[in-house]
């Protein structure tokens, strides 16, 4: 994964404090047909830290994932990765470079098992191409023992080898959502997005769930940006908070400033009017 | 004896030109979970192009017409996968199944006009240069021998090539699990860096280039016309025998087609007054819907309520 983060320093007061910016969103502006989904949002993504974007339903949270990993093209803005500043991210490029991702609505490869699944994340970091891999025999095979070997390891890390070999159309909710941030971890990602992680999952299974995207962020400096719903766990994991409301950016900050904005109690945190 | 091995014979080499036609389906059912409508106007439209390159070669090159007009017609099927990649599937990136089936309805409705136009849509034929006389094998275990026809024996070999090929590239070769990926999300897919466009093109090429395998096979045997479009039709029954996602299921499931209708004919049809080998294929595959919908090697369908 990422190599080991010098950008994180750790101050006194407990709150890290994060250096460089690896992702840059500059005057994002997002519509579909007359319905404008982002209007005019500007935040970047810092090295190592694990960013929320929370906001009511149809906030333009969704939406915002979209455009960093390119499914969505932006009207309007730029968005500024690896050196390279650009009206609109293209999903190949993203991926390529370390973005990986998991879906509000999981979106596993459902006939396939939790292995072959976990795989496909490798198809970026395989050297040979495709048809290459059909032909020569031997190098691939390889190869795939290699990367075989690295799933492994995810598999360890997420507790999930009971599974290994079950397709995963037939597991719970709960373990498919892990293997969906299996697969978006065996990419070795640099940034990694999660699309409400805990959507429908009980107390137990968030804390599971919670305690990897810790360990992640941790262990390997992965650049964390999530979507979540669940204030508690929110508050408790982020570093930082930006808050999005009708499309528009409103807040943006630690947990504890974002908690006492003014602004973001009344539109969201549910102050009666 | 020597009859019911005669019958079975035929009926199994007929089975190898259904398989061809159904190993085309599969191989984009694969790909991309869409039931290509196309395929038969692929299949006609790669005959047309071998049978007119060939004829207008043939005076002044002889034999050598053959395998200039075939290298021809493959790359016309590859532009062809191409522009199809680019002007249609491109555009439908994250659509429905279903859409894309509408979008397979209207690329046949194309291929069958364009290739006409530009093509024409006489009678033409594909020269394979293989004898017209019927051959005769096991003379001196059975009495007269078994009576096989050239062209179906040459589409059996045929077939048993392509079919070892695509069996490896798909089944043996991590391309295949990109394949099912690409099949079962678009989305997640793009989201590892699956180049979907790219699996796409491969795709439809090979589908492309089965297509006229099948169109040369089918064209020397019955004349190539509109008609071979219609063949695709018989290639349903066998995919629902085979299961639409595997290489070997198609082969299979040919054969079964193909032997099946041929000894009903024979040894039921008189029960009703013959002509039952037109929809037995029908009746078997309406069965095999009942007991197993996935077919005999098709992937187990899995569904969460």
């Amino acid at each position: 994964m990422a190599e080991a983060d010098s950008a994180v320093t750790a101050p006194a007061d407990d709150r890290r404090v994060f250096g460089e910016a690896v992702l840059t969103l500059e005057n994002i502006e997002l519509g579909f047909g007359g319905v404008k989904a982002i209007d005019d949002v500007s935040f970047e993504v810092r090295k190592g830290e694990i960013l929320a974007i929370i906001g009511p339903n149809g906030a333009g949270k969704s939406s915002m994932l979209n455009c960093i990993n390119g499914f969505y093209k932006p009207r309007a803005g730029s968005i500024t990765f690896k050196g390279r500043k650009m009206p609109a991210m293209d999903p190949h490029f993203a991926a390529a470079n370390g973005v990986a991702r998991t879906f509000q609505n999981i979106a596993l490869f459902r006939g396939m098992s939790t292995l072959d699944n976990l795989m496909t994340g490798r198809v970026l970091k395989m050297k040979r191409n495709l048809l290459w891999q059909a032909l020569y025999w031997g190098p691939a095979q390889r190869e795939e023992m290699e990367h075989r070997a690295f799933v492994e390891r995810v598999i360890d890390f997420l507790e999930i080898q009971a599974i290994r070999r079950t397709p995963v159309g037939r597991l719970p909710y709960g373990l498919q959502k892990r293997v969906e941030l299996g697969r978006a971890l065996a990419m070795e990602p640099e940034i990694l997005l999660l699309d409400e992680p805990m959507a429908g999952m009980n107390v137990e299974e968030k804390q599971d769930m919670s305690r990897f995207i810790l360990e992640v962020n941790e262990e390997f400096g992965t650049t964390i940006v999530l979507i979540e719903h669940d204030m508690g766990v929110v508050m408790d994991i982020s570093d930082r908070v930006v808050v999005l409301d009708y499309g528009r950016k409103i807040a943006d900050g630690t947990p504890a400033e974002v908690r006492a904005n003014q602004q973001v109690i009344d539109a969201y945190l549910g102050v009666s009017h | 004896m020597g009859a019911f091995l005669e019958v079975l014979l035929g009926g199994l080499l007929t089975g190898v030109l259904y398989s061809l036609v159904a190993l085309g389906f599969v191989l984009i059912f694969k790909a991309s979970g869409v039931f290509n409508f196309a395929q038969g106007a692929m299949v006609l439209f790669a005959a047309l192009a071998m049978a007119r390159l060939q004829e207008w070669m043939a005076p002044t090159l002889g034999w050598v017409a053959f395998p200039i007009a075939l290298a021809l017609s493959a790359l016309i099927m590859m532009a062809l996968a191409f522009a199809i990649e680019r002007l249609v599937l491109r555009q439908l990136i994250n659509q429905e199944g279903i859409i894309l089936f509408m979008a397979t309805i209207g690329i046949t409705f194309f291929l069958d006009g364009f290739g006409q136009t530009i093509w024409g849509s006489d009678i033409y034929k594909i020269d394979l240069f293989l004898s017209k006389d019927p051959i005769f094998l096991f003379e001196d275990v059975f009495p007269g021998g078994l009576l096989v026809d050239p062209y179906e024996l040459m589409a059996a070999v045929i077939a048993g090539i392509l079919v070892a090929v695509l069996a490896v590239f798909f089944q043996k070769t991590r391309i295949g699990r990109a394949l099912r990926a690409v099949a079962d999300d678009h989305q997640a897919a793009q989201s590892v860096g699956i180049p979907l466009n790219y699996i796409w093109l491969i795709v439809w090429t090979v589908a492309g280039l089965v297509a006229l395998v099948a169109g040369m096979m089918w064209g020397a045997k019955l004349g190539v016309q509109f008609s071979i479009a219609l063949v695709a039709l018989k290639a349903l029954p066998v995919l629902i025998l085979g299961g639409f996602t595997s290489v070997p299921g198609a082969i299979i499931g040919g054969l079964i087609i193909g032997a099946g209708e041929k000894l009903a004919e024979v040894y039921v049809g008189s029960m009703f007054g013959g002509g039952i080998e037109n929809w037995f294929a029908y009746v078997l595959a309406l069965a095999f819907l009942l007991f197993r919908p996935q077919g005999l090697f098709g992937e187990r369908i899995i569904e969460r309520v």
